[in-house]
């Protein structure tokens, strides 16, 4: 579905990403895992055009994603939700939900793509006119989820969604997470939550200072090395 | 000597020997345009040392005008010799600038919101003179008094020589000024602030003392360019001296010549000047606000094309020029 | 001892041209928000405008709210190309730079309209009485600009709560990287934003006009103020733009009686920038 070869990006002479090569299938979840500062947002950015790729191929499904624009790439399928959930907060939670919904595909199906994030996460609908910065960081992690969810994306792009959570709240969101999954979605995700995210996908990619160091299935990579390999650095 | 050097000693030498070399009918006008040139880029370069470090001030037609009418006022109502009036000048203005400084820097009034406190700062100062009207000559402005004969105590002279070398002095003092900032301590936690304030003051930077320091150096720098100025033209005006149209001039000189080097400032205000005489000379009392109106578009122009100002592009042009040649005489 | 009716009549007109300065303030505060630029030029666009109703009243004719709605397109298109022409080319440059290309802006329209239209000053006057209220004078014709420039507000603020890209647009003000993550092409919210900015100054153009001369420099007589007032009302924050409109008139309308017309600009100024050290995120908006 999705695939990179070869990638390399940065930020001016700052080179951050060096020649990582990943795939991810239709259907899966994938998740990259790596300690601080290695490249993960940029990495996310890159596959959503935030940041472009300086060298290298981004192709999802079939079409090649080089030098498009973030809101180019949403309208291909892609949606992210970016590090620090980057909620619109002085808009009503219903609001940003409609924002979700913004490129014209999306925009038709509003009605019914609103009751299903409403069907996954109840509490949304009764927010609905709350400002959306009055809510707790939990609630606003689904937010940001919901919102993903109403451009109908196939693919998501999760960065560090557990990032300042509660423990007992990061277990329920990546219960939610993966109620997401089984809805069909293909998903990547990035976490430090290494522990955690290797029970939810079907495999993982280690990054390391920019490149792609490890990568297998979740359930055959011995979770202590790899836990132990993330954190490197830290 | 590095090549720069020789350029450097023999364009002082010919501006040294300025007034002497044989110019016909026009050596008046001439010494006019550079003595204007070497004022206004010893002001420029008094603002780029705020500007550089992300102070951009919009106000500092207030200082500009604080000098100027200090020195004018003094010297009118009192006698007092413009030397001593301008060091009262240069103080008083070192005061506001505090005043101004110190709660921008206490309160993190950075950024867009910086300029407009200091261009509410540069109203202030223009509507006060304005106001004022009964002993600052309100918007009609003031003359200086002449003085009866020549006087160095006066600091009037029948001779535009005399003021000629007295702004290149002035001018080049600036640039040492200038130089010693660029080279001191202070630079690198001034770039350290202007780069990120709370990662400076982490490391232990004082950053309101830096601001504080270099926000009065610069304005009382300036306020002695405006006493420069008045003692030159004998004349102060509030909308020439004060408010956001000089201090928009400053700024443009400044920016269009580049503001991260030595010769930037002077590089602009000598660009800005000679264009607008030149638009002046051309459209003369025909097709009056003509001259300004290509001006704003040449600026408008110039910010959009060269961002890294006249001379930082030329350096990066003559940069691309000397890597090649450079690279050639390694090879052999 | 100033007789208090007229402070009463100062406070009543400080209410009147609160209305106008608002509405600019707003405008300002719009294009500022969402493209993250001080347009130093934003109220010599005004000035242009007020030239068309001018010359659309006086010399061809139009009736008034014609040349109104003229003004308001003309505000439109300027705002357009002011984005397309100099916005564009420097979004990614210095601060300030962006101030100063705006700035050019200024200079280029002031000394055009010099050129076009020389210096001198010209109104539009309208036959319209002068009311007796319990022994102030109040002029109709404010009376009509306020109320209409109150309308524009309103409208405007239906215009972002209740539209699809009126809420896009503020959006964008909150967090542009993620409204381009949305699918919102910035480029074309820049666009709508500068011309809805510019609307603005053209409906505050053929309201002044009717109130106050126009001349070349009118821009500079206005411009500060309505940076101020853009600021101290808190980015994107209309009820704060309205208050701090209606404050810094009171300030300048009393003071002009009571002082000067200078002192009263001077006390509203130094007003503004003591409340950028004590409530930067505008006059509404605790520190913190
Ligand atoms: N906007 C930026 N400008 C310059 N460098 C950046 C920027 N964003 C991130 N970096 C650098 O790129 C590297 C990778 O950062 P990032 O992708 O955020 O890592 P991670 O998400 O794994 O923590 C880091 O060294 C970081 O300092
Ligand atoms: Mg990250």
């Amino acid at each position: 579905m999705l695939e990179l070869r070869g990638v390399t990006a940065g930020y001016g002479h700052f080179t951050a990403l060096w020649d990582v090569t990943l795939r991810v299938e239709a259907g899966e979840a994938v998740a990259v895992v790596g300690p601080n500062g290695s490249g993960k947002t940029t990495l996310m950015r890159v596959i959503s055009g935030l940041v472009a790729a300086r060298t290298g191929e981004l192709v999802f499904e079939g079409n090649s994603l080089a030098g498009r624009k973030a809101h180019e790439v949403v309208r291909h399928g892609i949606a992210h939700v970016p590090e620090g959930r980057r909620i619109f907060p002085r808009l009503s939670v219903g609001d940003n939900l409609r924002m979700g919904a913004f490129q014209p595909r999306a925009r038709q199906a509003f009605a019914e793509s609103r009751a299903r994030v409403y069907d996954l996460f109840p509490v949304l609908r009764e927010r609905e006119r709350q400002p959306a910065g009055s809510l707790s960081g939990g609630e606003q992690q689904m937010l940001a989820l919901g919102r993903a969810l109403m451009s109908r994306p196939k693919l998501i792009l999760l960065d560090e969604p557990s990032m300042g959570l509660a423990p007992v709240l990061v277990l329920r969101l990546f219960e939610l997470i993966r109620r997401v999954r089984e809805e069909g979605y293909t998903i990547l995700v990035v976490e430090q939550n290494v522990r955690q995210v290797l029970k939810l996908v079907d495999r993982a990619y280690l990054l390391e200072v920019g490149r792609i160091r490890m990568e297998g299935r979740a359930a055959a990579l011995s979770e202590q090395d790899f836990v132990r390999k993330a954190y490197v650095g830290l | 000597m590095r090549p720069g050097r020789v350029v450097g000693a023999a364009l002082l030498a010919v501006l040294a020997l300025g007034p002497v070399l044989p110019m016909g009918g026009m050596r008046q006008y001439v010494l006019h345009v550079l003595i204007q040139i070497f004022v206004w880029s010893f002001i420029g370069g008094a603002w780029s040392l705020m500007g550089r470090f992300g102070l951009v001030s919009l106000g500092h037609g207030a200082f500009l005008g604080l000098g100027a009418y200090t020195v004018t006022l003094l010297w009118n109502a009192y006698g007092l010799t413009p030397w001593l009036g301008g060091v009262v000048a240069a103080a008083l203005t070192s005061v506001l600038a505090l005043v101004v400084a110190y709660p921008c820097s206490r309160f993190q009034v950075v950024g867009h919101y910086f300029a407009l406190v200091t261009l509410a700062v540069g109203e202030v100062v223009r509507l006060l003179i304005i106001a004022e009207r009964n002993w600052t000559g309100g918007s009609l402005g003031l003359s200086l008094r002449a003085s009866p004969h020549d006087s160095v105590l006066a600091m009037q002279f029948a001779d535009k020589r005399v003021f000629y070398y007295a702004s290149l002095v002035l001018w080049l003092a600036g640039l040492w000024i200038w130089y010693r900032v660029d080279r001191s301590m202070a630079r690198a936690a001034m770039e350290a602030i202007g780069e990120d304030e709370t990662a400076a003051a982490s490391v232990g930077i004082h950053v309101t003392r830096f601001k504080m320091g270099i926000t009065m150096l610069s304005a009382s720098l300036t306020a002695v360019g405006g006493v420069a100025y008045a003692q030159y033209i004998t004349y102060v005006n509030p909308d020439t001296l004060a408010g956001i149209g000089v201090s928009l001039r400053i700024v443009f000189a400044v920016v269009l010549g580049g503001m991260y080097s030595l010769l930037g400032p002077t590089v602009g205000t000598a660009l800005t000047i000679a264009l607008g005489e030149y638009l002046r000379v051309v459209f003369g009392l025909r097709l009056i606000g003509m001259a300004e109106t290509i001006y704003g578009l040449l600026l408008i122009l110039f910010i959009i094309f060269l961002p890294a100002g006249i001379y930082g592009s030329l350096r990066d042009v003559v940069a691309g020029l000397a890597r090649p040649a450079r690279l050639a005489s390694g090879l052999r | 001892m100033i007789d208090p009716i007229f402070l009463l009549e100062a406070a009543v007109n400080g209410i009147l041209l609160s209305g106008v300065l608002a509405l600019l303030a707003l405008g300002l505060n719009l294009i500022f928000g969402v493209v993250d630029i001080v347009w130093i030029a934003y109220v010599d666009l005004v000035m242009v405008c007020m030239y068309l109703v001018y010359f659309l009243v006086m010399i061809y004719g139009w009736p008034l709210w014609l040349a109104g709605l003229a003004s308001v397109a003309l505000g439109a298109l300027l705002g357009l190309g002011v984005h397309l022409l100099i916005i564009t080319p420097i979004l990614g440059s210095a601060p300030v730079n962006q101030l100063l290309a705006t700035g050019g802006l200024l200079f280029f329209l002031q000394s055009f309209a010099t050129f076009l239209w020389t210096t001198d000053h010209r109104t539009v006057r309208l036959a319209l009485p002068i009311l007796e209220v319990g022994g102030m004078f109040l002029s109709f014709v404010r009376l009509i600009a306020f109320a209409i420039s109150l309308l524009a507000m309103i409208g405007l603020w239906v215009f972002l709560r209740r539209t699809y890209i009126g809420t896009a647009i503020r959006a964008v003000s909150q967090d542009r990287e993620a409204m381009a993550l949305m699918g919102a092409d910035p480029q074309r919210v820049y666009l709508v934003t500068s011309a809805v900015g510019g609307a603005m100054a053209g409906v505050a153009g053929a309201l002044l006009i009717i109130q106050y001369s126009v001349h070349p420099f009118f821009g500079a007589a206005f411009g500060p103020l309505t940076f101020m007032i853009c600021v101290l009302g808190g980015l994107g924050n209309m009820v704060g733009a309205f208050v701090a409109s209606v404050v810094m008139s009171e300030i300048i309308s009393i003071g002009g009686v009571v002082i000067s017309t200078e002192m009263g600009y001077v006390i509203a100024f130094v007003v503004f920038i003591v409340m950028m050290f004590v409530r930067p995120g505008g006059l509404l908006v605790r520190r913190g």
